[in-house]
């Protein structure tokens, strides 16, 4: 009773009269001061992050569980699996470090948002048939309570994927590895190609592979954001730096052959805060590097490639950014509704976009021509030489059409053989990878999100097994090399 | 009111309500006032922000909600779980019948009139003899059907009409399913679902069979007109009933209609 008395005249009598007319404030202000006492006063009690000298608001937590470098679709998936799948509840802090919290330079936002499973590695097969699993129970994963439900815009409508004379006994294998892991693809001669797709010319085109199911294309954004939000309500905590500086200690250890070894083990991250100089140094127990074009830069900050090559301690990581370009045209007797995600054998894209007749696409340069990465700068002589003649041979059509629009956009892509890195660094014991898939990160990225989040849980992959991605492959040499890279 | 303030401010360990954090925003409405917020409201919309009130701040309701709100998604799943002991003994299409007469459609043998459930849901179990009769026509308007229900469906090889109006959970993926029905399906009825967009109906073309296509009534269409223009160019030989070609054209200020009854488009 006599509590009850104190904390009711502590919460309105004293500080709620007493400041208005101490300060000589106006009565009609009362309320506003009020909620600005109570702020204070929820921030001073334990548990808020109050210090009295000055506002930290804005500075990352002093300690942290995992920090998640990279605030892209591959970061937040790490961040919701590991979210989901700790026990118990609310076990591990995460801290998600993002520099650019428009996103504008991020590959996931720039991304043409397409999901296919027609790959020749298996692992990318059964990665995508996860994710697209995900994203169709999306509202059911990703749901916040009293939030409107997620559309992520899913266009079922699948990737036609062209193969020449040379490349058709390929596209053969490729569709039995498919089918083996359960994705619906056909496979279609050309006669049945110009029944079903009346504009295609099948010139030079032996044999095509055409997914009927859980194939097409979907909006990033939404799904981004639909991550984010639902990632925030689980208590992971975002920080607008950047990483500039690991702290990290090493072991020399003796392996069971009796070499020695010399694990490194990161203790702190030093988060420097956006146009500012000031840096706080996050303690922390994992680090998940998942930059995306950037990786390349954050494992060089860890220490990783420097050594003699040849080496373990010698060996980059071999993820580096590559400009693409991506142009929006449209032609008004272009195909119709039901025109697919097309590969031609050059390498040149596109599908619909909308209703309007307007189409997305594009083409990777090859080595040689790879343009300059130093800027998102579009080069729209490449579509004149590079993308139309191809297009337009495939989709006379495409003959006449008007170039809307056009971006660039970054891929993270990895050097060695274009598929991601996944899991620790053997030497660097306490750095995950989930970057470098050069191209098709966003359609795996719930199912990577999983599987990293299952090795730094429970030390191995348990659902879909990665062991194939590891860094170590880098070392030893053995390539998993996709050939479906578009 | 003096014990309700010990149990309240104590450790949190005595009955089922544990606070958050001290909140003193919700402490300052008085013990007196979390007593007056738990009593029962009579307004559906007042009783969901009282229930997003409290699972702000107890951990109990949160888990409480989120139960009610699994609960409701699991009821959909049940029903749709597949009848695999029924497709083993009877084949395919009765266990398919027995699927879409237990979730309250109809279904028309070959040959035969069609069988409905009652307003009660019994239906009786002849249908259970004719197991090597095809299913022709399936009417499963308003049925909680959805994309795991449609494997029942999907083995009916022969179907030629199916009737999917006003489904609320048929959606763009459950219309990327239906191309093993190409061969056979004639009929197709997608009106009034609220799920399905222009995006869906675009992988429509593989039913190349397809004679009647009705998708009118869907708000989750984005420019109906259009949509109906594009289906109708991407299936040359099937009907097309939707929506008027001029509906959804912002009227110019020519055409603006008149009192008198003028030849302007509706």
């Amino acid at each position: 009773m006599l509590r009850r008395t104190l904390l009711l005249g502590l919460c309105r009598g004293p500080l709620g009269r007493g400041l208005g007319t101490h300060r000589g404030g106006s009565i009609l202000d009362r309320d506003g001061k009020m909620s600005e006492i109570k702020k204070k006063i929820q921030s001073i009690l334990p548990g808020g992050d109050w210090n009295p000298l000055y506002d930290t608001s804005y500075l990352p937590p002093e300690g942290s569980d995992v920090v998640i470098v990279g605030g892209g679709v591959l970061g937040l998936s790490v961040a919701y699996w590991l979210k989901k799948l700790e026990k118990p509840r609310g076990a591990i802090r995460v801290l998600v470090v993002e520099r650019d919290h428009t996103y504008s330079r991020a590959s996931t936002v720039l991304s043409v948002g397409g999901i296919r499973q027609q790959f020749s590695v298996p692992e990318n097969v059964q990665l995508s048939l996860f994710s697209v699993d995900f994203l169709r129970n999306i509202n059911e994963y990703l749901a916040v309570a009293d939030d409107p439900p997620l559309d992520i815009q899913f266009n079922p409508s699948g990737y036609l994927l062209l193969a020449s004379e040379k490349g058709a006994a390929i596209m053969e294998n490729n569709v039995k590895v498919q089918r083996q892991e359960g994705a619906k693809v056909c496979l279609m001669s050309p006669e049945q190609l110009r029944n079903k797709f009346p504009w295609i010319n099948t010139e030079g085109v032996a044999l095509a592979s055409y997914g009927m199911e859980h194939e097409g294309w979907f909006d990033p954004w939404c799904l981004l954001q639909g991550l984010r939000r639902k990632v925030q309500s689980m208590g992971v905590l975002f920080c607008r730096g950047e990483v500039t500086r690991f702290v990290s200690s090493s072991n020399l250890m003796k392996t069971a052959s009796g070499e020695e070894v010399n694990l490194k083990r990161i203790h702190e991250v030093h988060v420097k805060i956006d146009q500012s100089l000031e840096y706080q140094p996050v303690e922390c127990a994992i680090v998940v590097n998942a930059a995306g074009a950037w990786s390349g830069q954050v494992a060089e900050l860890a220490g990783i490639g420097n050594g003699p090559p040849g080496t373990l301690q010698g060996t980059k990581l071999p993820v580096e950014l590559r400009k693409r370009y991506v142009y929006l045209w449209h032609c008004p007797q272009g195909p119709g509704l039901e025109t697919p995600f097309v590969i031609d054998p050059s390498g040149t894209y596109f599908r619909r976009e909308g209703l309007g007749h307007n189409y997305l696409g594009g083409c990777s340069p090859t080595e040689e021509e790879e343009p300059d990465p130093g800027n998102l700068e579009v080069d729209h002589d490449f579509f004149q030489d590079r993308v139309w003649p191809p297009l337009a041979q495939r989709v006379p059509a495409f003959e006449t059409l008007k170039v809307r629009s056009a971006w660039a956009g970054y891929y993270d892509y990895n050097t060695f053989d274009q598929n991601g890195v996944v899991g620790p660094h053997p030497l660097v014991i306490n750095m995950y990878f989930a970057t470098g898939f050069s191209g098709h990160g966003l359609q795996q990225a719930p199912a990577v999100g999983r599987a990293v989040a299952e090795m730094v849980l429970e030390g191995h992959f348990q659902t879909i097994n990665l062991s194939s991605f590891l860094f170590s492959r880098f070392y030893s040499g053995e390539k998993v090399q996709e050939h479906n890279i578009i | 009111m003096g014990s309700q303030t010990r149990t309240l401010w104590g450790s949190g360990r005595i009955g089922s309500l544990h606070l958050v954090a001290p909140v003193w925003n919700g402490g300052t409405r008085g013990i007196g006032g979390l007593s007056r917020v738990v009593a029962p409201e009579g307004n559906q919309k007042k009783g969901r922000s009282l229930l997003q009130f409290l699972a702000d701040r107890f951990y109990d309701v949160e888990a409480l909600r989120d139960h009610l709100l699994r609960k409701q998604v699991s009821k959909v799943h049940q029903k749709n779980r597949p009848f695999n002991h029924i497709n083993q003994r009877y084949g395919p299409y009765v266990a398919g019948a027995y699927f879409i007469l237990k979730q309250g459609g109809a279904v028309r043998f070959q040959g035969r009139e069609w069988i409905r459930p009652n307003q009660r849901g019994h239906f009786s179990l002849d249908f259970l003899k004719l197991q090597a009769v095809p299913v022709e026509a399936v009417d499963a308007s308003g049925c909680a059907i959805n994309y795991q229900g449609l494997d029942s469906l999907l083995a009916l090889k022969e179907l030629q009409s199916l009737w999917l109006q006003r489904c609320p959970h048929v959606d763009d993926w459950c219309l990327s399913r239906l191309h093993p029905l190409a061969s056979s399906l004639q009929e197709l009825s997608l009106a009034g679902c609220p799920r399905v967009s222009e995006r869906g109906l675009a992988c429509l073309h593989h039913l190349w069979n397809l004679r009647r296509l009705d998708i009118s009534d869907l708000p989750a269409v984005s420019s109906p007109g259009l949509t109906r223009i594009l289906v109708e160019e991407m299936l040359p030989s099937c009907e097309v009933l939707g929506a008027d070609w001029a509906q959804g054209l912002k009227l110019g200020p020519e055409e603006q209609p008149r009192d008198t009854a003028g030849p302007t488009p509706a």
